[in-house]
């Protein structure tokens, strides 16, 4: 479990330095425009919410899938989130909750400034890339019950 | 053989939500299995580490120096002695059980030091910390040990990482809710050293610190370091009246 946990972290730590933070612009509590104009594929954001070494999603949240085991009751359950949020307001969640409220316990996927003693292996990049946010809100943007 | 016992176990735990700023005891969130195995020296696999700690308290090492016994006397005196560290020692510096037995095996034995994490270090700050078992922590926070509280609660207040979280963010605000599998807990020491299921061993709280630390993407720091031990004594001075359960035994 160690060994492949640190595999892993060697393997993100050697991959090109990711794309570094891309350009957004806050209207009230949304962000409109897709992350540097990309288009999202619901398909791969339901695998980067499951996957369980990188976003991570499901250590906090429930999404509305009888096959996950193990899912996480700190952050609300997804199920419906389509309902409730318009992928703009997703992409700001996504981005930087703390935007919203500065208390919020959800990390920020898509930033790097003024974060204090990261892991050297993660000092710079982001934890999700423009095209994995656009990825995920277009998933998010799915469920819709 | 008894790990293949404990391994054997249903891990699931029943999570009862908690008050806001109440500080649970740990073993208040374990598993009922993992609970009645803590309180169960027959079948606790810690007890082959606390078995091994009381040999090394009579052993006498290699230099020619007294045991630790040889100074200290039988073991059961070292009653309530874990309930109280981290301490600051005599000359200022601020120690928690684990550094202050290796400055008893460097100093008063002139041996080398066991290494923090050792399997000996790790069984004699079971054996030791086991003589506290049930006794309330009682940590001095006041006098010289006031800057060392005050560092560790900065330190545990901070946002960090590259998830930044600070440690209160879990450990305060979702106590009883679920992360991932794992219930969260006040995060609070009182069970270290323990045995964790997932490592399969003994380990000692700064290993736990380092797993939270590395969780939220954070420079894990070096066993034993400053800001890990002041963490440890604010853990502690949260923890101030709770039972001491090490050895713990944990998912
Ligand atoms: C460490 C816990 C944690 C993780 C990991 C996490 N979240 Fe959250 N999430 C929360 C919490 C808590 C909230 C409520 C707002 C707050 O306090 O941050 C939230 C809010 C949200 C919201 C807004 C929901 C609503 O109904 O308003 C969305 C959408 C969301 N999260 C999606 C995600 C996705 C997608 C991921 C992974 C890429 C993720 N979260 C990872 C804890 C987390
Ligand atoms: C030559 C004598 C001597 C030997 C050998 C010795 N110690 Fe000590 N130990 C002391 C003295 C003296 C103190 C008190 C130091 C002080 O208060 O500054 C002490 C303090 C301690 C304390 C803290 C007690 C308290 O109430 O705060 C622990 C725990 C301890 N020793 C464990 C050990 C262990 C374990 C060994 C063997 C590996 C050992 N000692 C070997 C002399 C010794
Ligand atoms: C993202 C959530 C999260 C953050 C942030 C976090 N932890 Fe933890 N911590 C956990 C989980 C989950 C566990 C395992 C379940 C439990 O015992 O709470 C744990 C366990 C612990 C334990 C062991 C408790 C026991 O009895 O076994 C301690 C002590 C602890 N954390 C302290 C800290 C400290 C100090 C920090 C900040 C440096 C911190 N944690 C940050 C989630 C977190």
């Amino acid at each position: 479990m160690r060994q492949a946990l640190a595999a892993l972290l060697l393997a993100l730590a050697a991959a090109p330095a990711a794309a570094q933070v891309a350009p957004f612009v806050v209207t009230g509590d949304a962000v409109e425009a897709p992350l540097d104009g990309l288009a999202g594929d619901a398909g791969r954001g339901a695998r980067i919410v499951r996957n369980r070494e990188t976003a991570n999603c499901l250590i906090c949240h429930t999404i509305p899938d009888p096959r996950e085991t193990f899912m996480g009751e700190v952050g609300p359950p997804l199920a419906g989130v389509a309902l409730r949020l318009t992928p703009g307001q997703m992409r700001l969640r996504l981005i930087d909750p703390t935007r919203i409220n500065g208390a919020a316990v959800m990390p920020a996927y898509h930033r790097t400034a003024d974060l204090l003693r990261v892991d050297p292996r993660f000092e710079g990049r982001p934890v999700l890339t423009a095209q994995e946010i656009e990825d995920v809100v277009a998933y998010l943007a799915t469920l819709k019950e | 053989m008894r790990r293949l016992v404990v391994l054997g176990l249903a891990l699931a735990a029943s999570a009862i939500p908690a008050l806001a700023g109440e500080v649970r005891a740990p073993a208040s969130l374990l598993s009922p299995d993992l609970r009645a195995l803590q309180d169960d020296p027959s079948r606790h696999p810690g007890w082959l580490w606390v078995d091994g700690g009381e040999a090394l308290w009579r052993e006498a090492p290699r230099s020619g120096r007294p045991s630790c016994q040889s100074c200290h006397g039988p073991i059961d005196g070292m009653r309530g002695v874990a309930a109280r560290y981290p301490a600051v020692a005599s000359d200022g510096a601020l120690l928690n059980l684990e550094t202050r037995i290796e400055r008893c095996r460097t100093d008063n034995q002139q041996a080398p030091a066991f290494g923090y994490e050792s399997e000996a270090l790790l069984s004699l700050t079971a054996a030791i910390a086991l003589r506290s078992r049930g006794l309330p922590v009682a940590v001095e926070t006041d006098g010289a040990a006031a800057p060392h509280v005050e560092a560790g609660r900065r330190f545990y207040e901070t946002r960090q990482g590259q998830l930044n979280l600070s440690c209160g963010q879990c450990h305060d605000e979702n106590v009883g809710r679920r992360l991932r599998g794992d219930v969260i807990s006040s995060g609070v020491g009182t069970g270290y050293p323990a045995y964790r299921l997932e490592w399969n061993t003994l380990g000692s709280l700064h290993r736990r610190l380092r797993a939270c630390s590395l969780g939220v993407r954070a420079t894990q720091l070096p066993y034993g370091a400053y800001d890990y031990v002041a963490l440890e004594l604010y853990l502690a001075a949260r923890a101030r009246g709770l039972p001491v359960e090490s050895p713990g035994i944990r998912r």
